[in-house]
């Protein structure tokens, strides 16, 4: 089973839900940080990476001698990474280039091969019965949903697997949450915490996943989060209330259910109700 | 003019909040929500949308089942399995390319337009607002976030105000590159945990990357002292200006629910005077 841990709010605690899930359930457990921009999960978990790999995306490179200036790849790119200047030069801008190979392709004088770009590293690591695989992306490379799937791609089917989700609702997420079993969205009741959740649930349901709610810190704001849960039909799987405890155990990169005994027990419950809706 | 982008790298660490109470301190400004995503600013603006308009922006392929001869090229050609065996384009797994389109021997698939989302121009009781809404599931965060910057500094132009205060979104990927390049500065706001540290130091790299100055502050500070130390020695080590820091305050929640900043709320909240003292202290310490 394969579930993703989103938000559409940044800060509501994906990190803390997944991070401690994991350690709860301790083993036959993978957890896969996806937030690939700002990846966390490694700093609560603090596994030993054992390997360390480059990931890189095709993009076109111009031999000079071959091309006959015909502007055809100007043409087929859409995003502006091949470009005839004035009809006499060819110019590409790798860090535009989606990798389609449109241009190789349409190429009649075989003047483009492929070099490539790098968009990070993924890490592949332990810690006890935690299977740990994170994604980090390269500072200034703008394009995360690639990386992410390749951090996706080390899922086994044999595990439980937790996606650990980057916020908003756009590309990365959609990335991050698509063909998944399940979806546990994490919020708080502010208005911030509703409008970004509106967005995601939204999201979840483009996808047609099964979702269900954690609300944190569950007594600092209103109750329009969970009227809006009703609303929706949602479940209500956890709420946490705010402790001041909790946020400092969090903020040194401690774990809850190490640090705070009875949350053990807390998150084994929400992994029994979250594998009941699942299946 | 001048522009100054808040961004955190990690979510939730209060950019909106403290950008919302920023709005009520400065004067001559254009306001713009450059986190297209999850656009909040405005539950605390309440604007008055003055000019609404679509955002259009990449395409999708459509195959036209009149004239599809059910070749398969457009499936092989794809890169994204986008095209399902019964030809049908997944518009969320189509990336746009025009590969399909461009070679598909019958001329048989579309190309249309996207509208992903829309932009708007506002007023609030804090000046003029540029803001957006990027459709669920969209892409093209980026040319969306470079829109409603651009928006927003043709409207600074008209009106003779000489500073943009922007709310950027987390993370350091497509439309936080987007928010920040060409920016006279930044101002991370980060918080005193593990989590935070860590992503304001990849967002300090992309600011540097960018050669974009960038101003620091730490939000919640008391929540561990420890860390708040070591993320000013950071910034004093990399030569960035610290400008302060703001305690752990539930006046900023309280004041979110009202729709409030925080000034409007209470005004003689700790966490406010330790923003009034920030605002001074970035005025202060901004180049002319």
């Amino acid at each position: 089973m394969i579930i993703s841990i989103a938000s559409g709010k940044g800060g509501t605690g994906k990190t803390t839900v997944s991070t401690n899930l994991a350690m709860a359930i301790g083993s036959d457990v993978q957890l896969l940080d996806c937030d690939v921009e700002e990846p966390n999960s490694h700093l609560f978990i603090k596994p030993v990476f054992e390997t360390t790999i480059k990931v890189t995306t095709p993009v076109p490179e111009i031999d000079k001698k071959k091309c006959n200036l015909c502007g055809k790849c100007d043409e087929i790119c859409q995003f502006k990474a091949i470009i005839l200047i004035a009809g006499t030069t060819v110019m590409t801008f790798p860090e535009m280039c989606h990798s389609c190979g449109g241009c190789e392709k349409v190429c009649p004088e075989g003047a483009i091969k492929e070099t490539t770009r790098e968009l990070g590293v993924i890490q592949k690591g332990s810690r006890d019965g935690i299977e740990f695989v994170h994604g980090k992306l390269r500072i200034g490379e703008a394009m995360s949903p690639p990386l992410i799937e390749k951090v996706r791609s080390f899922a086994k089917s044999d595990k439980f697997t937790i996606i650990d989700a980057p916020p908003g609702t756009s590309c990365p997420v959609i990335a991050a949450m698509k063909g998944v079993d399940f979806v546990l969205l994490v919020t708080e009741p502010t208005p911030f915490g509703l409008h970004d959740l509106e967005l995601a649930v939204g999201a979840v349901k483009i996808l047609n996943i099964p979702c269900g709610l954690v609300i944190n810190r569950s007594d600092i704001g209103d109750d329009k989060v969970k009227d809006f849960a009703k609303k929706e039909g949602l479940p209500v799987l956890l709420e946490i209330p705010f402790d001041r405890k909790i946020v400092e155990v969090c903020s040194r990169g401690d774990m809850i259910v190490e640090n705070i005994p009875e949350f053990k027990e807390i998150f084994l419950t929400l992994y029994d109700n979250i594998k009941k809706i699942a299946n | 003019m001048k522009e100054l982008i808040v961004i955190s790298g990690k979510g939730g660490t209060g950019k909106t909040s403290l950008m919302a109470a920023f709005a009520y301190l400065a004067k001559n400004k254009v306001l713009c929500d450059a986190d297209v995503d999850a656009a909040d600013l405005y539950l605390i603006t309440d604007p008055d949308i003055i000019e609404k308009h679509d955002f259009q922006s990449g395409h999708s392929a459509v195959i036209n089942k009149d004239k599809c001869t059910e070749c398969g090229l457009c499936i092989d050609l794809c890169k994204w399995e986008a095209i399902s065996e019964t030809f049908e384009v997944n518009s969320i797994e189509c990336e746009g390319c025009g590969v399909c389109v461009y070679f598909c021997p019958e001329k048989a698939i579309d190309f249309p337009l996207n509208t992903c989302g829309e932009w708007y121009v506002s007023d609030t009781r804090f000046g003029p607002l540029v803001h957006a809404r990027l459709g669920i599931a969209e892409e093209n965060s980026g040319r969306l976030v470079a829109l409603v910057r651009q928006e927003a500094k043709k409207l600074a132009e008209e009106k003779g105000l000489d500073l943009i205060l922007t709310d950027g979104p987390p993370g350091i990927g497509c439309p936080v590159i987007a928010s920040i390049g060409g920016a006279s500065a930044v101002l991370v706001v980060t918080e005193p945990s593990v989590s935070g540290k860590h992503d304001m130091q990849r967002v300090v790299q992309l600011a540097n990357h960018f050669k974009v100055p960038t101003f620091l502050c730490v939000n919640k500070f008391d929540i561990n002292q420890n860390l708040t130390d070591e993320i000013e020695k950071f910034a004093k080590d990399k030569g960035l200006t610290c400008l302060g820091h703001i305690p752990f305050d539930q006046n900023f929640t309280k004041a979110m629910v009202q729709g409030q900043t925080i000034f409007e709320y209470n005004s003689d909240s700790l966490a406010g005077q330790a923003i009034r003292k920030i605002w001074k202290s970035l005025l202060e310490t901004w180049p002319k």
